[in-house]
C-alpha cells in the first residue's frame, strides 16, 4: 500500500492554525494528499477534523498558515469559487435539501456545468434544453453508480438516512470534484449500509480516480480503506503514516484511551490490530 | 387496490426514465403506456401527464369563452385577478422559491406602475411628465426593466440580512416608497390628484376602448389573460431550471448551496431582480385596467395582500400563486354581498363594524388559517382533491 504522496499534491496544507474566542481548533496542522490517494484524518470527538475541512472548502478562514488547492491558494475564496474548481465535500449531519428530490439535489451538484443565464432559462430555450439534458444524463449515472434508481423522484427529506447519506455522496459526485472531502461517511448507518458505503468509497477510488479525504471514527473501516492517516488530538497533529504505523504509534492510542490505558483494547473506537485488513479484501 | 393496481405501479416508476442510451435518444413512448417516460426530456416537460394536458387545454378553453357569458364588471374583476397573479408570481420566485421575506413588493408594483404612465403619457400635459409612447409592449418592458434595476439596488440587502431582519429593512422600502410617491408630483400627479395610466395601445388599437365587435372589458380581460400565460410559463420555467434549483438551494440551507458552488449573492440579486421586473410589469398592467391609482395605494397594506396571496395560494408553487390571487382579487366581491345575509356589518365605510373591516380580519384570518392546517395552501388542498379523485374508490 503506498502512498500517492510522490504525485503532484492535491493539497497541500501547511501549518494551519484556527481559533475561535478561547478555543483553538486546528493548532498547526500540515498535510499534503496526492493523486489517487485516499487520506484519512482521525481523532477523539472535537479534535478539530471537521474544522479542518471547513478551512479547506473556504467556511472557516484560519489565523495562520496557507492551504492549497491543485497549486493555486485557496484561503480568502468564497466557498462557491473553491467547490467550482472541483472540491466537494458530505457533511457529518447531512446537509441536503429536503423539499427537493434525489434528483434535484444531485442536480444542484452540476452549478458549474451550467451554462445558460436567466433569459435562456426564462425562455428555456435551445442552451437551457441542452445544458439540462445533459446534466441529467450526467446525475442518472451516478444515479446508476449509488444504486439510487428506485429513490429518484422523492423528496430528500422522506429517505432513509443511510440513502440521504447516498444522496449526499452522489451530490458530491455530480460536482466532478478533484478532491473529495467525507466527513464521517458512514456515522450511524447499521452494518450492512457501512459495507455498501465502503464499497462506494472503493469504487470512487479505483473507477472514478478521485482523491479523497475521509474523516470516520469507524476505525475498522479507516484502517482498511486508507492510504494514509493523520491522528489530531486538540486540533494538534500527532502523528501521520500508514494505517500500521499509526496503530503502532503510542501516542495515538494515548490520544484516544487517556494515559491510564496502556494497550488499546476498546472495540473499533481505538485504532486496533482488528482492523488491519487490506483495502481489496473488504466486501 | 387490484382494480388500480397496474396503473399506479404504472405512476410509481412513471418518472422512471429508462437508464441507458437508447432511452435517452429515443422519442416515443411505447404504446398502452401513457405514463411511462422514455426520455429525460419528457419527463421534465412541463405537463408531463396526459391528465395535466386535458385539464388545461380545458381550463383555457373556458377562460378564453368567459367574455361571451360574464357582465364586464365581472370581466374587470376577473382581469385584476390575471394581473395580480403575475404580482403574486414575483413575490412567490422572492419569497417562496428562494426564501426572502419581501414586504416591499407593493413599492415596486408602484415603480412599474409610475414607469408605464410616463412612457406612455402625455408630452404636452404639464402637470406630469410624459414620454408619449403608448405602444404596450415598451412601456411594459420599461415598467418591469425599471423595477428590475431597484430589485438589483436592494438585493444586496438579502445578502447581509435574512429572515425577520431582511423583512423589516424591506418593510421600510414600502415607506420610503410611498412617501416619494405622494410627494413627487411630476412623477404620480399627488395624492387625490393621481394621473392618467398607460394606455394599453396594441396593433394600433387602444383595447380599453371598446371596438366594433367587442366592449373594452372583453378586450382587457383577454390581454391580461395572455399576459398571465405569458408570466406564468415562464414563471414556471424559471422554478424548473438550474435558476429555480438554486433559488431553493438557497432557501433551504444557504451553507450547504455554497458548498455545492451556488453563489448565494447571485442567486439573491437574480431573485430579487426577477421578482421586481414581475412587480413591476403587474403594477403597470393593473394602472391600465383601473384607470387611475391613487399614490398612496401602494403601501404595505397591498404588499399584506402580496403575502396573503402567496400564503394562501401556496408558497413555491406558480399555479399556487395563481390561485392565492384570484382569490384574494374575488374575496371584496364575496364580502359586499355579506351585509345582506349578516345585518350586524355595515356596507358603509363609516359605521363599525363595516365590510371593509371585516374583509381585512378576513386577510389575517385566513393566512392563520392556511398556515396552520393547510401549510401548502390553496394549492395543496387542490393536490389532496386531486389525489383522491385518483384513489378513488379508495380511501388511500
Ligand atoms: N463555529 C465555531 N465556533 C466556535 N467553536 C467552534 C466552531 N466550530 C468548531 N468549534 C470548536 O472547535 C473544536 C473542534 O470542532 P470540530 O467540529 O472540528 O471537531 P471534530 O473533530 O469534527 O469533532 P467530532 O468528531 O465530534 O465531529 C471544538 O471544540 C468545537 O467546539
Ligand atoms: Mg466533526
Amino acid at each position: 500500500m503506498t502512498a500517492g504522496s510522490a504525485a503532484a499534491p492535491v493539497v497541500e496544507v501547511a501549518d494551519v492554525t484556527l481559533r475561535f474566542k478561547g478555543v483553538t481548533a486546528i493548532n498547526g496542522v500540515s498535510f499534503t494528499v496526492g493523486e489517487h490517494e485516499l487520506f484519512a484524518i482521525i481523532g477523539p470527538n472535537g479534535a478539530g477534523k471537521t474544522s479542518i475541512f471547513n478551512v479547506l472548502s473556504g467556511v472557516y478562514r484560519p489565523q495562520e498558515g496557507s492551504v492549497r488547492f491543485l497549486g493555486e491558494p485557496v484561503l480568502g475564496r468564497r466557498p462557491h469559487t473553491i467547490a467550482a474548481r472541483g472540491m466537494a465535500r458530505t457533511f457529518q449531519n447531512i446537509e441536503l435539501f429536503e423539499n427537493l428530490t434525489v434528483i434535484d439535489n444531485l442536480m444542484l451538484g452540476r452549478a458549474h456545468a451550467v451554462r445558460y443565464g436567466m433569459f435562456a432559462a426564462a425562455g428555456w430555450l435551445g442552451p437551457a434544453r441542452r445544458s439540462e439534458l445533459a446534466d441529467r444524463a450526467a446525475v442518472e449515472d451516478i444515479v446508476d453508480f449509488l444504486e439510487l434508481a428506485q429513490y429518484r423522484g422523492f423528496p430528500v427529506g422522506l429517505l432513509p438516512y443511510g440513502v440521504q447519506k447516498r444522496v449526499e455522496l452522489g451530490r458530491a459526485l455530480a460536482m466532478e470534484p478533484k478532491l473529495l472531502l467525507l466527513d464521517e461517511p458512514v456515522a450511524g448507518m447499521n452494518l450492512e449500509e457501512t459495507e455498501d458505503m465502503a464499497r462506494f468509497i472503493l469504487d470512487i477510488r479505483d473507477e472514478l480516480e478521485i482523491p479523497m479525504i475521509m474523516v470516520e471514527h469507524d476505525m475498522g473501516l479507516v484502517m482498511d480503506l486508507a492510504d494514509r492517516v493523520l491522528v489530531v488530538d486538540f486540533g494538534v497533529p500527532i502523528t501521520t503514516g500508514t494505517p500500521v504505523e499509526v496503530q503502532r504509534n503510542p501516542d495515538v492510542v494515548k490520544a484516544y484511551l487517556g494515559e491510564d490505558h496502556a494497550t488499546g483494547g476498546r472495540r473499533s473506537k481505538a485504532p486496533s490490530a482488528a482492523g488491519t485488513a487490506a483495502a481489496g479484501e473488504h466486501p | 387496490m387490484t382494480a388500480t393496481e397496474p396503473r399506479r405501479a404504472e405512476a410509481a416508476t412513471g418518472s422512471t426514465p429508462g437508464t441507458g442510451p437508447t432511452a435517452r435518444s429515443g422519442g416515443r413512448r411505447p404504446r398502452g403506456r401513457p405514463a411511462m417516460y422514455t426520455t429525460y426530456a419528457q419527463d421534465m416537460a412541463l405537463l408531463n401527464t396526459r391528465g395535466k394536458k386535458v385539464g388545461l387545454g380545458a381550463l383555457l378553453v373556458l377562460a378564453v369563452l368567459l367574455p361571451f357569458v360574464l357582465q364586464d364588471d365581472l370581466l374587470r374583476l376577473l382581469a385584476t385577478g390575471c394581473v395580480l397573479s403575475i404580482g403574486a408570481i414575483g413575490l412567490n420566485l422572492v419569497t417562496g422559491y428562494a426564501g426572502q421575506v419581501s414586504l416591499g413588493h407593493a413599492f415596486f408594483l408602484g415603480v412599474g406602475a409610475y414607469t408605464a404612465s410616463v412612457v406612455a403619457g402625455d408630452p404636452e400635459d404639464e402637470e406630469v411628465w410624459g414620454l408619449g409612447i403608448t405602444f404596450l409592449p415598451v412601456w411594459l418592458l420599461a415598467a418591469g426593466v425599471v423595477a428590475a434595476v431597484l430589485g438589483l439596488v436592494v438585493a444586496p440587502l438579502a445578502s447581509r440580512l435574512r429572515g425577520l431582519y431582511l423583512a423589516i429593512v424591506t418593510l421600510g422600502l414600502v415607506f420610503i416608497g410611498e412617501h416619494v410617491f405622494r410627494e413627487w408630483d411630476s412623477l404620480t400627479g399627488g395624492v387625490g390628484v393621481g394621473r392618467q395610466a398607460a394606455e394599453p395601445v396594441l396593433f394600433g388599437m387602444d383595447l380599453s376602448r371598446r371596438s366594433e365587435s367587442f366592449s373594452g372589458d372583453q378586450q382587457m380581460y383577454w390581454l391580461m389573460l395572455a399576459m398571465l400565460l405569458l408570466f406564468a410559463l415562464v414563471g414556471r420555467n424559471i422554478a424548473r431550471s438550474a435558476m429555480g434549483r438554486s433559488f431553493a438551494a438557497v432557501r433551504d440551507r444557504d451553507i450547504a448551496a455554497e458548498i455545492t458552488g451556488v453563489d448565494v449573492r447571485r442567486v439573491k440579486r437574480r431573485a430579487f431582480v426577477v421578482s421586481s421586473f414581475y412587480a413591476g410589469c403587474a403594477g403597470a398592467l393593473w394602472y391600465s385596467i383601473l384607470g387611475f391609482i391613487d399614490p398612496s395605494s401602494f403601501g404595505l397594506l397591498l404588499s399584506v395582500q402580496f403575502i396573503a396571496m402567496v400564503l394562501i395560494g401556496g408558497v413555491a408553487t406558480i399555479s399556487g400563486s395563481i390561485m392565492g390571487a384570484f382569490f384574494i382579487a374575488l374575496l371584496p366581491r364575496l364580502t359586499r354581498e355579506l351585509p345582506a345575509y349578516l345585518p350586524f356589518l355595515s356596507s358603509s365605510a363609516t359605521d363599525t363594524p363595516n365590510v371593509f373591516q371585516f374583509e381585512t380580519l378576513l386577510y389575517g384570518l385566513l393566512i392563520v388559517l392556511f398556515l396552520i392546517f393547510e401549510p401548502r395552501g390553496l394549492y395543496g388542498v387542490w393536490i389532496r382533491v386531486r389525489n383522491y379523485w385518483k384513489a378513488w374508490p379508495f380511501s388511500y
